[in-house]
């Protein structure tokens, strides 16, 4: 190999913690389907704002087996007893005939209750299929409606505290905000939930227990924050290993969001310090995730008057990564550590392993100098 | 295509990306004199999903890198600047793309085994990843494969079954279940959903009706015209071409980039699979290829000039990390630890790993923990691969005394380790790994390699690229791929057998081209590095005993000719298949033995948990 090798890495993004900012969120069905508000409406968390009709679930019947006549399927068309486009109730005969001079009876019942909606004269079978499910986008958080998408959504906006974590469980969900542990290193453990807590979401410190999970779900509440939890422990709550970061799907009852990462891990003082500024705010949040490039993160937002993203741009705005930058680290042996960009070297240096990588020179909070690679800290964005 | 008027050797300056599913990755190749090498790299995360939602932007950031880097500027306000000049821009741009997933199809077919296997291999050897196979008689219920079909949201569906002539009832029958669960594509709304039919010729028109108003229906031969043969070119073209048309045209940025080249933007894998099977070609040699990557492990075995590419959509080191441990078990990931660490403090750092993919490893405890995964992804790559690297089924034979034997054979794969005399490795993690005896070892305790087997390895990550660019211009791309992409990491001679620990195995001897010999005895258990350098050949004279095996049948002597490497000829005496010892103490004792013994990791870190 020749000498020229050099590698040159980008900047993790950071996730968001910000006190005030406009949220836009794009509400979108998966098919087309009808918009139910106009633009200038405001909703609140609940409201429907668009709703489509899918096509049922279709039930596949292999009539001209059941028929016993595999020969000629288009000869089930003789025997049918209703059309295509009829309806069907469940149980009901649609086809039915006599072999051997009425000796045998051969007849096809319908599965469901549905209509008929299909005959294959290749393949001998009838499709029947269910009614129309309907399915309905909510407007997930309270705001003005700026944009409608024709036959796709709306684009809803509003003034919002935005946080954002890195990994979570559950779906869409909102309730008002309670502080459970005292400080952001406590851990959330089953007996600090009780029943009060039903319709709420509660704030951890660096970790929340398995059984804290289960009786969450048991009692109603609607969703956990918390810096860390032990993933064999998520696991165990969700039922099922968790193969790649695919999430938001899960039906367990609770809706949890992790803000720093697995294990035990110290909820940053910024999260925590913002999330316990609006205790008893009303919030919404989902534990969707999709761990790619661009990313979708689970977040939590909670819509307030208090402050304007405006006045929040002005006090206080974020460049690139440069000296004095705050920063996080994201992978050991530093993970969690909060520090400042120190400096910025442009020659690759070596780490442990042997590797030449470009570093950042950070000072943690702890006051220790230490080098990191430029892949293993996020910024810290206001 | 690069316009056919252009003089290929007035070409000077040359880029090349791959938009992977974590990082866009950008190569910088320069003509010096009458030669084509590699200049430099710049990366940069993948911008394909939202909030960005426009993979040009990750390009960008990656070629910026290029241009710090280098002082040259690469790009202007419409993108890559294509019209160089000695003071800026490229002559030449092109780009290979697995972003947002790469190219996910669904494959069906009459019969699992059969049709709906070959549908599986020309999807895989069109460089996408099949989301689900359906066929006929794959044990699922006309509803449960409805279900799966609806809830899949395929990039493209390939159908094949029946023998032209044969009969088309069975293919029809899949054919409705398609059409009544409809699925939908993954990108894009109110646009049908590419399907390709490549099934009994007899059936077309059947098909055209039933397919034809719902989907954007493509026809071409059929598969398996007759059960003897399997005919997936055509298959794999058009999967290219709607991949092209309606695929890519979909993906965020997309339709921009394709702008900024001339070249068809080609997947990944297949890019990787060119590569693969040039070197087997100019070596005229069995090979096996991996491409180890943040998402999927691609697999690529030419054997006996039979090319198969497998495409493992959920066995990577970002963010399918935590898929492999759900795959292979936290125990055995832990077993290639030299050190203790408690099973959910490793779980744990997956995890993290999987949730901040383009992390790395900074210290070699970490380094250590990612190299133990990446051993289990190719090992469950490889057994993904051999079900698909098998005869075809469903051959008529002539009926002999034998005729169950043959039956065993089509139900087994044909990859014989010891008939693969070439292995490749690629993919951000073996690219990167600080020693290549790192990348040498994970290749071969994941693979098993037995006999005498050269290894080879991409140096920073760049077979898609050359890949991609040997389809406008094979000479730069050869140049490049010869002196700065292929590394020459050495000869591995490890004997099949099983013997007591400290038995006499194998005794070696080497005619070292300075004139001098070595020979030397191994006993089962021991792992051996002896220096010989890149281009550097040595005749070799191999013993086994009974019952061990070096290529020529147990206790048979080998005399062969080697090549040396930057790691050399390693003589692996462990035993084939290799047992890690059940004991936790002996197993970490003889791991740190073989780790030494091939320098793996510092040697102030091995002696740190040997304590």
């Amino acid at each position: 190999m020749n000498d020229r090798v050099e590698v040159a890495h980008a900047y993790t993004p950071g996730l968001k913690v910000q006190i005030a900012t406009t949220v836009r969120k794009t509400r979108r069905l998966s098919t087309f389907g009808e918009v139910l508000v106009k633009e200038g409406d405001t909703v609140d968390f609940d409201t429907t704002v668009a709703r489509t009709y899918l096509a049922g679930e279709p039930h596949l019947l292999r009539a001209a087996h059941l028929l016993g006549l595999e020969d000629d399927p288009k000869d089930v068309l003789r025997y049918m007893t209703k059309k295509v486009g009829d309806p069907v109730e469940k149980g009901e005969l649609f086809a039915e005939c006599s072999l051997l001079f009425g000796l045998v009876k051969k007849s096809c019942a319908s599965p469901i209750t549905g209509y008929i909606e299909s005959f294959s004269e290749n393949s001998g079978y009838v499709v029947i299929r269910e009614p129309k499910a309907i399915v309905e986008v909510r407007s997930y958080v309270p705001g003005k409606v700026t944009e409608v998408l024709p036959k796709e959504g709306v684009i809803v906006e509003l003034n919002a505290a935005l946080i954002q974590g890195i990994f979570g469980i559950g779906g869409e969900t909102n309730g008002v905000l309670k502080i459970s542990v005292d400080s952001p290193k406590d851990i959330l453990d089953a007996d600090a939930i009780t029943d009060q807590d039903n319709g709420r979401i509660l704030v951890a410190g660096s970790m929340v227990t398995g059984e804290a999970m289960a009786k969450a779900a048991n009692l109603g509440v609607k969703g956990i924050v918390s810096g860390g939890v032990n993933y064999r422990e998520l696991v165990n709550f969700v039922g099922h290993r968790i193969g790649v970061g695919i999430t938001g799907d899960e039906q367990v009852g609770v809706t949890l969001i992790v803000t720093e990462g697995f294990g035990k891990m110290k909820m940053s003082q910024r999260v925590f310090g913002l999330l316990q500024r609006f205790q008893g705010f009303k919030a919404s949040m989902s534990g969707a995730t999709q761990i790619r490039a661009g990313v979708l993160r689970p977040e939590i937002i909670v819509p307030h008057t208090e402050l304007s993203a405006q006045e929040v741009s002005e006090q206080d705005s974020v460049g690139g990564m440069k000296p004095g930058t705050p920063i996080r680290v994201i992978r050991e042996p530093y993970f969690g550590a909060m520090g400042k960009v120190v400096s910025l070297p442009a020659e690759l240096q070596k780490v442990e392993t042997e590797s030449g990588v470009r570093i950042v020179e950070v000072e943690l909070d702890n006051g220790e100098k230490v080098m990191v690679p430029r892949a293993n800290v996020e910024i810290i964005e206001e | 295509m690069v316009n056919a008027s252009r003089n290929l050797e007035e070409i000077k300056y040359i880029l090349a990306t791959d938009v992977g599913s974590t990082t866009t990755k950008a190569r910088f190749f320069k003509k010096t004199g009458s030669e084509y090498r590699y200049v430099i790299s710049g990366e940069a995360p993948t911008t394909v999903e939202a909030p960005y939602e426009d993979v040009t932007l990750g390009v960008r950031n990656a070629v910026r890198q290029i241009e710090e880097l280098t002082g040259r500027p690469l790009l202007d306000e419409n993108g890559i600047a294509t019209d160089g000049s000695e003071e800026r821009g490229v002559d030449l741009y092109c780009t290979t793309s697995s972003a947002g997933g790469g190219l996910q199809m669904m494959v069906a077919g009459v019969v699992k085994s059969m049709t709906a296997e070959s549908a599986e291999r020309a999807a895989l050897g069109a460089g996408a990843i099949v989301m689900d196979a359906i066929a006929v008689d794959d044990g699922r219920k006309d509803h449960e494969k409805v279900r799966a079909i609806r809830t899949l949201r395929p990039d493209m569906v390939l159908i094949g079954g029946g023998v032209d002539g044969g009969t088309i009832s069975h293919v029809m029958q899949i054919a409705e279940l398609v059409r009544s669960a409809e699925p939908k594509p993954r990108l894009g709304m109110g646009y049908k959903l590419p399907v390709i039919f490549a099934g009994n010729k007899n059936a077309r028109k059947q098909i055209n009706d039933s397919l034809g108003d719902v989907f954007s229906l493509t026809i071409v031969d059929n598969l398996r015209p007759t059960l003897e043969e399997e005919n997936t070119e055509q298959a794999r073209a058009a999967i290219h071409q709607l991949f092209m048309e309606h695929v890519m045209s979909h993906a965020p940025g997309y339709n921009k980039l394709a702008k900024w080249t001339e070249v068809s933007i080609m997947p990944t894998p297949a890019g990787e699979g060119t590569m693969m099977r040039i070197i087997a070609e100019s070596l005229k040699t069995n090979l096996l290829g991996v491409g180890l990557g943040g998402a999927t492990t691609n697999l690529y075995s030419i054997v006996d000039e039979k090319f198969v590419r497998t495409v493992s959509a959920n066995l990577g080191m970002s963010y399918s990390i935590c898929n492999v441990m759900k795959e292979a078990g936290i125990a055995n990931i832990i077993r290639w630890l030299p050190f203790d660490m408690p099973e959910e403090s490793v779980e744990n750092r997956l995890a993290n790993k999987m949730n901040r993919p383009t992390t790395i490893p900074q210290t070699l405890e970490e380094l250590a923990i990612e190299h133990a995964v990446a051993r289990e992804a190719l090992r469950l790559g490889l057994e993904h691969h051999k079900t698909l690297a098998r005869g075809l089924k469903g051959v008529m034979r002539e009926r002999t005394m034998e005729i169950e034997r043959f039956r065993k054979m089509e139900e087994a794969t044909y990859i014989d380790m010891m008939k693969i005399n070439v292995i490749v490795g690629t993919g951000g993690l073996l690219s990167h790994a600080p020693r290549r005896t790192q990348s040498f070892l994970i290749l071969c305790d994941a693979f098993q390699v037995e006999g005498v087997t050269r290894l080879f390895q991409d140096s920073v990550f760049m077979m898609p690229h050359l890949g991609v660019l040997s389809t406008v211009h094979k000479k730069a791309a050869w140049e490049i791929f010869e002196k700065d992409c292929l590394v020459r990491l050495g000869t591995i001679i490890s004997p099949k057998g099983q013997a007591q620990q400290g038995e006499e195995v194998l005794t070696v001897t080497l005619q070292i081209p300075d004139g001098s010999t070595y020979k030397e005895t191994l006993r089962f258990g021991e792992l051996k590095r002896i220096k010989l350098g890149e281009g550097k050949k040595s005749k070799a004279f191999i013993e086994v005993t009974k019952p061990f095996d070096i290529g020529l049948g147990p206790g048979n002597r080998l005399e062969t000719e080697i090549e040396g490497g930057v790691v050399g000829v390693v003589i692996d005496v462990r035993g084939r298949p290799l047992v890690l010892p059940e004991d936790n103490a002996v197993r970490k004792t003889k791991l740190l033995e073989w780790f030494k013994a091939l320098e793996l990791y510092p040697e102030s870190f091995l002696e740190k948990v040997s304590k």
